[in-house]
């Protein structure tokens, strides 16, 4: 075999796994995409207003901004690292997008994507080559860029506007076959993701420098190289997801991204990407985001219940898919050693 | 190589002492170039406004002591705060009893998900954290509502020797955990168990509980703070208190000294920590420095203290 074989092929291949173990396994790796067609089904059945046309425009579009900044941190968590600073990095995105357009769309777009991208490297950089951890680097850069966030608004002061017929502004507003432009964006960009994860040996080294850093080091993957174009990624993505949010708003606003790096965080997790690194998908991600947010819009069907028990049953659900994730995998790896 | 040595020293000596340093020359500067430092009113105003953060930090220095994480202390604060009015009428010790056995349930539903279920802490407590905010809001339905307990609003507002109680409340609380960690057995198997956990298990030390119990008394200080909070502000208002305080805490305890790889809890470092940051702060406000300018001198900061951390692990390997 000529292929990296992952513990589960190997054990397929011995024939060790039981029916159950499968199972077990399977259900890690497609559960949250299960779940998300029964969370469908049943609101589909339930609300009359669910399954149309026009909530599924207005959920694809929710989740689009999201599901960019966790595409980002997919790659971060399967290498084995976190990256805290992408709610302030999306934040300052929306603002430099606004602040630049006044230059014209393409530094409206570019500048963002410049300065996010810095910081991103910053992380990386720090991360990689100053092993530091990730989870304080990112931590620091939170609050870097939120001050670089209020030093560029007057302490928050300011909104800029954009202007409604700049491309850029477009980009964000505008809908091809009844989805939204950023709606399309993500699709393309979760496709580009799925391949280079499984088809490039950038993806295979990070999924191998997730699993055993000596390891990979020890095989000679450029293990620092890679870490810190992960940063970069997790920070591009940050910093454009930022940006079409504010071309949809057609305003940089100011106080959005708070809290952003934990929900992308909760959707890698629930889309069965292990936090501690070497394995996950980037379809579960997508899967992830999806859920969180046809959780949201079914408490707003719901429509008595108030929408603070939105993040109530969030949190649950978080609670719930990781202990089964962490129950499967146990008894996956008991069946594993035997 | 004496050279090295002397500068490996200086490095291990910044790692330990840099925080005690730090504030030494904050100190000196402000009480030479800032109008108005050495009063007792700015001093005690200073003190109030650290005071919730450096109890949540205590908890949190227990917690990443075991080599885990608690994200979830600020909407425990504000499950506390939305508790309290909801059972003043009962009076005040029913209430705040409430609020802290509302902590101590959140500590052990984390404690749970760690311990037992076997679930990284990053992301049981970002459950909570999640769950927990909208949980606060729903007990009050969503709304701020006003303190007119007059014992409650004393503890908020009142004075012994000229020393505001929550001041006081904090720094019985600090020597509490030091003495802790330092002197009961408790505090020696929590480290054990942060610098090794397997180990530990092996050893026949009760890592369960230990952990379990870990989580329980953090809940219960972010409970505190929460109460704390609620009486300075004369108001419980579970939407914005808290909020973002667990990453206050966290830079706290990590410029403090205790690394967020475990096995080890600086409780005096925590509180030096807590006091570096708020005096940076009130140090560029007090110079009309933005806000902005505050949050990424506190960056490099937090940057520059774990690399000096990094020393020791790298001089290990």
């Amino acid at each position: 075999m000529t292929t990296v074989a992952t513990a589960e092929e190997q054990s397929v291949a011995s024939g060790r796994l039981t029916g159950r173990e499968r199972l077990a396994s399977l259900a890690q790796r497609r559960g949250s995409i299960v779940v998300l067609a029964l969370v469908v089904l049943i609101a589909s059945f339930s609300f009359d207003s669910f399954a149309t046309v026009g909530n599924a425009q207005n959920i694809a579009i929710q989740s689009s901004f999201l599901a960019i900044v966790a595409l980002g941190m997919t790659f971060v968590i399967i290498a084995g690292g976190i990256d805290l600073s992408v709610g302030s990095v999306y934040a300052l995105g929306g603002v430099l997008a606004a602040y630049g357009i006044q230059w014209g769309s393409l530094v409206g777009l570019l500048l963002p994507l410049v300065v996010c991208g810095a910081i991103g490297l910053l992380n990386g950089v720090l991360v990689a080559y100053g092993r530091l951890a990730p989870f304080i680097v990112t931590l620091a850069t939170l609050l870097g860029a939120r001050g670089l966030l209020l030093a560029i608004t007057d302490e928050g002061s300011t909104t800029r506007l954009m202007p409604r017929d700049d491309w850029l502004t477009k980009l964000g507003q505008g809908t091809f076959l009844g989805l939204g432009l950023p709606v399309w964006i993500t699709v393309i960009l979760f496709a580009i993701g799925v391949v280079v994860l499984q088809r490039t040996g950038f993806g295979h080294s990070t999924l191998a420098v997730g699993g055993s850093r000596e390891a990979a080091t020890l095989m000679g993957l450029p293990v620092a190289r890679n870490t810190m174009l992960l940063y970069l990624g997790s920070g591009l993505a940050a910093g454009l997801a930022g940006a079409l949010a504010a071309a949809y708003s057609a305003s940089g606003v100011t106080i959005v991204g708070e809290g952003l790096e934990l929900e992308a965080i909760a959707a890698v997790v629930i889309g069965g990407t292990l936090l501690t690194g070497g394995a996950g998908t980037v379809g579960g991600t997508l899967a992830g985001v999806l859920l969180l947010r046809v959780i949201q819009n079914v408490i707003n069907q719901i429509g008595t219940l108030s929408s603070h028990y939105q993040s109530v049953v969030s949190g649950a659900f978080l609670a719930v898919v990781v202990a089964v994730q962490a129950y499967l995998s146990r008894a996956y790896l008991r069946g594993g050693r035997r | 190589m004496t050279e090295t040595l002397t500068r490996q020293n200086t490095r291990i000596w910044l790692r330990d002492n840099g925080v005690y340093a730090a504030i030494v020359v904050l100190v000196v500067y402000n009480l030479v170039f800032t109008d108005n430092f050495a009063t007792v009113a700015n001093l005690n105003t200073q003190l109030v406004q650290v005071a919730p953060i450096l109890i949540v930090a205590l908890g949190m220095a227990l917690v990443i002591g075991t080599e885990g994480i608690d994200l979830s202390v600020g909407s425990v604060m504000a499950i506390a705060a939305a508790i309290l009015p909801l059972y003043l009428g009962y009076g005040l010790l029913p209430a705040i009893g409430l609020a802290l056995v509302a902590g101590a349930v959140c500590g052990l539903a984390n404690g749970t998900l760690v311990a037992v279920v076997g679930i990284q802490p990053i992301v049981a407590t970002l459950a909570l954290l999640v769950g927990g905010r909208g949980l606060a809001l729903v007990l009050a339905d969503g709304q701020l509502k006003d303190i007119r307990n007059d014992e409650l609003l004393n503890l908020g507002s009142g004075k012994a020797l000229g020393i505001p109680y929550i001041v006081l409340i904090a720094a019985a609380l600090a020597v509490l955990v030091f003495l802790l960690v330092r002197y009961t057995t408790f505090g020696r198997q929590l480290v054990a168990v942060g610098g090794n956990r397997s180990a530990s298990a092996l050893a026949g030390l009760p890592v369960r509980r230990v952990l379990m119990l870990t989580y329980v008394i953090s809940g219960v200080l972010a409970a505190i703070a929460g109460i704390v909070a609620t009486a300075r502000l004369t108001a419980s208002d579970p939407s914005a208190i808290g909020n973002l305080i667990e990453l206050s805490a966290i830079t706290a305890v990590v410029v403090g000294g205790t690394p967020l790889s475990g096995g080890r809890v600086r409780i005096l470092g925590t509180v030096a920590g807590a006091l570096l940051m708020q005096l940076i702060t009130a140090t560029l406000i007090k110079h009309n420095l933005p806000d902005s300018t505050a949050q990424i001198v506190q960056a490099a900061i937090i940057v520059l203290a774990v690399y000096l951390q990094r020393s020791r692990s790298g001089g290990r390997s």
